[in-house]
């Protein structure tokens, strides 16, 4: 009786194989919950800064928790950054050419996927390389090209590529969407042949609706690279239109522009909590988004097959 | 005779259908790619000036490449730098994921909450973004690098282990930031692991450690492959890397700037594409499985 107990004590700490032990338990949310919180850290850690008033800021006394709800730093940084007008345009780079990206992809990735082609390898070969080569091999001269036709700080020097299968890192996108058409059945596909479809309407009716997963998955990465870019669009868009982490690498000039340190007060400077303010309204529209879509999104990555093989 | 001839032309339908879902992509390429790529071709071996009607080109052979490789002490410094790097970085990313990947296959409560965060990095690493948190601390581990006990303990490595010893903890947090993808590539491996293959080696006695080892890790083979290439493209990439950072410093330079940048740019390719193929000799897999 007695070691009957403590059998079942040992189960209940240890786990048996069918169900996990309270240790085990314990130690799991133990480490995940650190790591989660080194994972956050840089963002609680930019959250907490950029509430902190510039008395906060000198008082060796306040860590974590700022003594007021101190807005001032997220009105300057919200000036410096012209947030509204640099927001719309930030949108406009990242979603537009993400529309027209996405699409090209699919029909791409459809192609590979459905037809027996010649030089398939080849072609994979190919894909794989434009994702290799560092862009600064190609950049230069097609800076100058753009220069050439008066292209340089126009949306449409990003827009062309991106409808041309050549957006940024395009071939991730066909790879996830070679994936996701390779499970369509064959069947569905000769039934609708069957039927009188032309290959277009085999893709526009039957591939596409069923490619859903695919679609957000690669909408919300191509979303957010494009947003995160800063080297293609220092290029390409300079002089012309300003995306929030391209303001965001300017910052301190623009605020020297703004508030000139000659002329404001020790208050007014620009401190740490200013810096961490802009931080954090370049990247609080994608986190909504990713907030919004995360349920939705993680779902779609078990779906799409990503990174099948 | 016309069975083949019938045969052949249905292969050519199929193709013709096939090839027009791919045309985008072959004008993009030679446009984007093909083109760019042999234009840098000649600048690299010219002295490029930029004019107002134009570009003039220079022939003056390989000059700019020993320019990079001999004369220009930071090049070779900061190209080093960053295989270094890279080779030390791409382990722990490749490790760190795929525990959390691991860990995340696995039923609990909360593991929405957990999954939210760790892909959370996906969504904000931007260049200046890191920048700014960089320059404010916040990526370093926490407490630690800033401890005097660690400096003292940095100071004390040899030379050669002081610089990536530092690199470490001062960007221990950034490293890991770079796996949010890599996590998610790894729980698609995992999830296509046949359930009943951890039943049958249960049956026989196996405890989860060996099945670990036995089943998990081999089947993940190809999986490491493609996210240790995936890791070395996106950090090398990255726009904050140093070397990148350089060569684009170069391009506006009055003099042969954009030639100069393009030769390093081509050597950078070089030495990535170098990297990429160690990586894949070191992780292939071996013939007998």
């Amino acid at each position: 009786m007695p070691r009957l107990r403590i059998d079942y004590l040992r189960r209940i700490v240890w786990g048996a194989h069918n169900r996990p032990g309270i240790l085990p338990t314990i130690l799991l949310y133990a480490v995940l919950i650190a790591i989660g919180f080194v994972y956050l850290y840089p963002l609680l850690f930019m959250t907490i800064t950029s509430f902190k008033s510039p008395d906060d800021l000198l008082n060796p006394m306040v860590q974590w928790v700022p003594t007021e709800l101190y807005i001032g730093n997220f009105q300057k940084a919200f000036r410096v950054l012209d947030y509204l007008e640099t927001l719309r345009e930030t949108i406009v780079i990242s979603v537009a050419p993400t529309a027209l990206q996405v699409v090209v992809c699919a029909l791409i990735g459809y192609g590979l996927a459905r037809y027996r082609l010649w030089g398939k390898s080849i072609l994979f070969a190919l894909i794989f390389a434009t994702f290799v080569i560092p862009p600064q091999n190609t950049v230069i001269p097609q800076m100058l090209n753009y220069r050439y036709l008066n292209l340089l700080g126009n949306p449409l020097s990003l827009l062309i590529p991106a409808a041309l299968g050549q957006g940024f890192k395009s071939a991730i996108f066909i790879l996830i969407f070679y994936q996701n058409f390779l499970s369509l059945p064959r069947a569905l596909e000769e039934a609708a042949r069957l039927d009188g479809a032309s290959d277009l309407g085999i893709f526009w009716r039957i591939a596409l609706p069923g490619a859903t997963p695919a679609f957000i998955v690669s909408f919300v990465f191509s979303v957010v690279w494009y947003w995160n870019e800063t080297y293609l669009t220092t290029v390409f868009l300079e002089g012309g239109i300003q995306t929030l982490p391209m303001q965001l690498a300017r910052f301190t000039q623009a605020y020297e522009n703004l508030y000139p340190s000659s002329m404001v007060n020790i208050f007014d400077r620009l401190n740490e909590a200013v810096k961490m303010s802009g931080t954090l309204l370049t990247i609080l529209p994608l986190l909504v988004m990713y907030f919004i879509l995360q349920r939705w999104f993680v779902e779609s990555i078990e779906r799409s097959g990503l990174a099948g093989e | 005779m016309t069975n083949l001839g019938s045969r052949w032309r249905f292969r050519l339908r199929e193709n013709l259908q096939g090839y027009r879902f791919l045309l985008p992509w072959l004008i993009g390429f030679v446009l984007f790619t093909a083109a760019p790529l042999a234009q840098t071709f000649q600048y690299r071996l010219s002295n490029v000036k930029v004019a107002v009607t134009g570009i003039e080109l220079t022939a003056i052979g390989w000059q700019n490449y020993t320019r990079a490789l001999f004369t220009d002490p930071t090049f070779v410094q900061l190209l080093i730098e960053y295989v270094i790097e890279t080779a030390l970085s791409v382990p722990i990313i490749l490790i760190f994921s795929m525990i959390i990947a691991l860990f995340l296959n696995v039923p609990f409560w909360g593991r929405g909450i957990f999954r939210t965060i760790f892909f959370l990095p996906v969504v904000i690493t931007s260049g200046p973004v890191i920048g700014e948190l960089v320059a404010q601390g916040a990526t370093s581990a926490p407490q630690v690098a800033s401890s005097t006990a660690v400096a003292a303990f940095v100071g004390q490595l040899p030379p050669l282990l002081r610089e990536p010893a530092h690199y470490l903890l001062s960007s221990f947090i950034l490293i890991l930031w770079f796996s949010g993808v890599q996590i998610l590539i790894y729980l698609a491996g995992l999830q296509k692991i046949d359930r009943f293959v951890y039943e049958a080696a249960a049956v026989d006695g196996a405890s989860a450690w060996e099945a670990f080892w036995k089943i998990t890790l081999p089947s993940l083979r190809t999986t490491t492959v493609i996210n240790a290439l995936y890791t070395i493209i996106t950090l090398s990439h990255f726009s904050e890397n140093k070397v990148i950072r350089y060569i684009h410093s170069r391009i506006y330079d009055v003099e042969g700037g954009i030639g100069y940048a393009s030769a390093m740019a081509f050597v950078y390719a070089l030495a990535l594409i170098a990297l990429l193929m160690a990586t894949f000799l070191v992780l292939r897999p071996r013939a007998r499985e």
